[in-house]
């Protein structure tokens, strides 16, 4: 399972950092940066409720 | 087995995907007054302002992945009432039955008397109003906002971002003070003026000019008068629950938004409610009632709100845990807000400006954080908003952010 970001649709709203700041944070730029894109089992959880807080829907999960 | 949702935007598009994903295999409705399927509101005030934004809507989920999710539409097509002892919502003649509700039907702006079939003014809350303001500044507007709120400031924006003269009036003193505390407030009003935008403060709206039917200006009540060829009155919302004051359901005396628990359960069984519509008491900032406005509230507890509805007798409800966050685009600089502004003391760090960071204390803890252009900070902070003594610490870093700046 890995994250894909959409770095056009990406706003830098920070709200995947705030849910899940381990995987997640928007750079100087504006722009989320994707810390670890591979979640473990025991964390797809939150990294799904990051994904879905997302404003733009510029996250997604791959398998 | 029935679940009905009425209001058919964010919290209700994610209330429907919520019940599926907890394993919900009975009949979804989803009823909307709008006749589109869910689409997005912010960029209603922000991109599709921009000249050349293509008329047609884009929804949220396209009709086939509805039809995937199971999702029964019933669009353009109000609830009127609602019979909670037979549970059946009423939208017109047609009765449609529920075992489980879920009420998002929004909130609708205020109009401004007097101005009813007056081409040239309009709100700011559908797609067709964003056409609307959208052609008009094509076609070169000179614009006036009524009310200097978030979403009047983006029209503001986008009329000064193609050059066009934009005046925004306000009765209060000193834009969203009552909202963001006077200091912050003045921030906010000086981003205008540096924009060029004509702030009018301190002054209401006496009437409107208008000749054939259409607006030419605006009467303020120091006898002075705008001229304008677009109206936008931006002078705040009133949850859509029209169609339930004939119900048991209990609404708030003073705004008439649905009074739910923190789990968001009404104070009839078997219905929930969700989003702009909803008071929910917030555990997390001392129980304050809480009723908001923002685009993550809605999404966050249209879902909670169906896991609520949709699970099995027995099981232990949800409860909201929530931290308020919002952001707003103004002449290019991004204002973000995590918390509450309701506060003992505000103090702002950093330049009077873009760059700055004001914190919200509440006894010792921090209550709220606004910034300007740091998108990288805010949730930095969002971590500390009420945790027990964290008020030091905000202060601290918040001095070492805006120092590092320099
Ligand atoms: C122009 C604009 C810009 C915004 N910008 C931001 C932003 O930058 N950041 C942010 O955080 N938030 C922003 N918001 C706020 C955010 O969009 C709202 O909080 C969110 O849309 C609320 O979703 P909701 O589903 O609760 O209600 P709504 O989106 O109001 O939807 C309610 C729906 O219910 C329908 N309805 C009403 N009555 C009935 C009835 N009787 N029967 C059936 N259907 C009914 C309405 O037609 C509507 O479609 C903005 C809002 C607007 C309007
Ligand atoms: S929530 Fe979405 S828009 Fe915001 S930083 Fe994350 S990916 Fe970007």
């Amino acid at each position: 399972m890995r994250i894909d970001v959409d770095r056009s649709r990406c706003e830098g709203l920070g709200m995947c950092e705030a849910m899940a700041h381990e995987f997640f944070e928007v750079g100087d730029d504006g722009f989320v940066v994707v810390r670890d894109d591979s979640p473990a089992e025991g964390q797809r959880s939150f990294v799904r409720a990051a994904i879905d807080s997302c404003p733009v829907s510029a996250l997604s999960l791959r398998d | 087995m029935g679940l009905v949702i009425v209001g058919a935007s964010l919290a209700g598009l994610r209330a429907a995907e919520s019940a599926r994903r907890s394993g919900w295999d009975g009949d979804i409705t989803l009823i909307g007054a709008e006749e589109h399927l869910p689409y997005d509101r912010p960029p209603l005030s922000k991109s599709q302002l921009d000249r050349g934004t293509p008329d047609a809507v884009v929804p949220l989920r396209s009709r086939a992945e509805l039809d995937e999710l199971g999702v029964t539409t019933l669009l353009g097509s109000p609830a009127t009432g609602l019979d909670t002892t037979g549970r059946t919502v009423l939208v017109g003649e047609t009765a449609v039955p529920y075992d489980a509700l879920i009420v998002a039907t929004g909130a609708t702006p205020f109009q401004l008397p007097g101005a009813a079939g007056l081409a040239g003014v309009t709100g700011l809350r559908t797609h067709a109003e964003a056409v609307a303001v959208r052609r008009a500044l094509d076609e070169g507007a000179r614009t006036v906002v009524i009310g200097a709120g978030f979403i009047g400031s983006e029209i503001a924006s986008a009329a000064r971002k193609r050059g066009l003269p934009a005046t925004i009036v306000e009765r209060l003193d000193v834009p969203l003070s009552r909202s963001l505390g006077p200091e912050p407030g003045e921030i906010c009003a000086d981003l205008h003026r540096a924009a060029g935008t004509d702030l009018r403060l301190g002054v209401g709206v006496s009437g409107l000019e208008s000749a054939g039917g259409r607006v030419t200006g605006v009467v303020l009540d120091d006898g002075t008068a705008v001229p304008a060829d677009l109206v936008v009155v931006g002078i705040g919302v009133r949850p859509a629950t029209g169609w339930l004051e004939e119900s048991p359901v209990a609404l708030h005396d003073g705004d008439r938004g649905v009074l739910c628990s923190a789990t968001l359960a009404t104070s009839v069984s078997g219905a929930w409610a969700a989003g702009d519509v909803a008071h929910f008491p917030n555990s997390r900032f001392e129980g304050d009632l809480m009723r908001l406005e923002h685009w993550t509230n809605a999404a966050e507890q249209g879902a909670l709100a169906a896991r609520n509805a949709v699970a099995a007798p027995g099981v232990a409800p949800e409860f909201l845990d929530t931290i308020p966050y919002f952001w707003s685009d103004w002449y290019g600089h991004r204002l973000q807000f995590v918390g509450t502004p309701r506060a003992d003391q505000v103090v702002t760090l950093g330049p009077r400006g873009p760059g700055a960071i004001v914190l919200y204390r509440r006894g010792t803890q921090l209550a709220g954080v606004l910034t300007i252009d740091r998108p990288r900070d805010i949730m930095k902070f969002r971590r500390l908003v009420m945790e027990p003594g964290s008020w030091e610490e905000a202060l601290f870093q918040a001095k070492e952010r805006v120092e590092a700046a320099v």
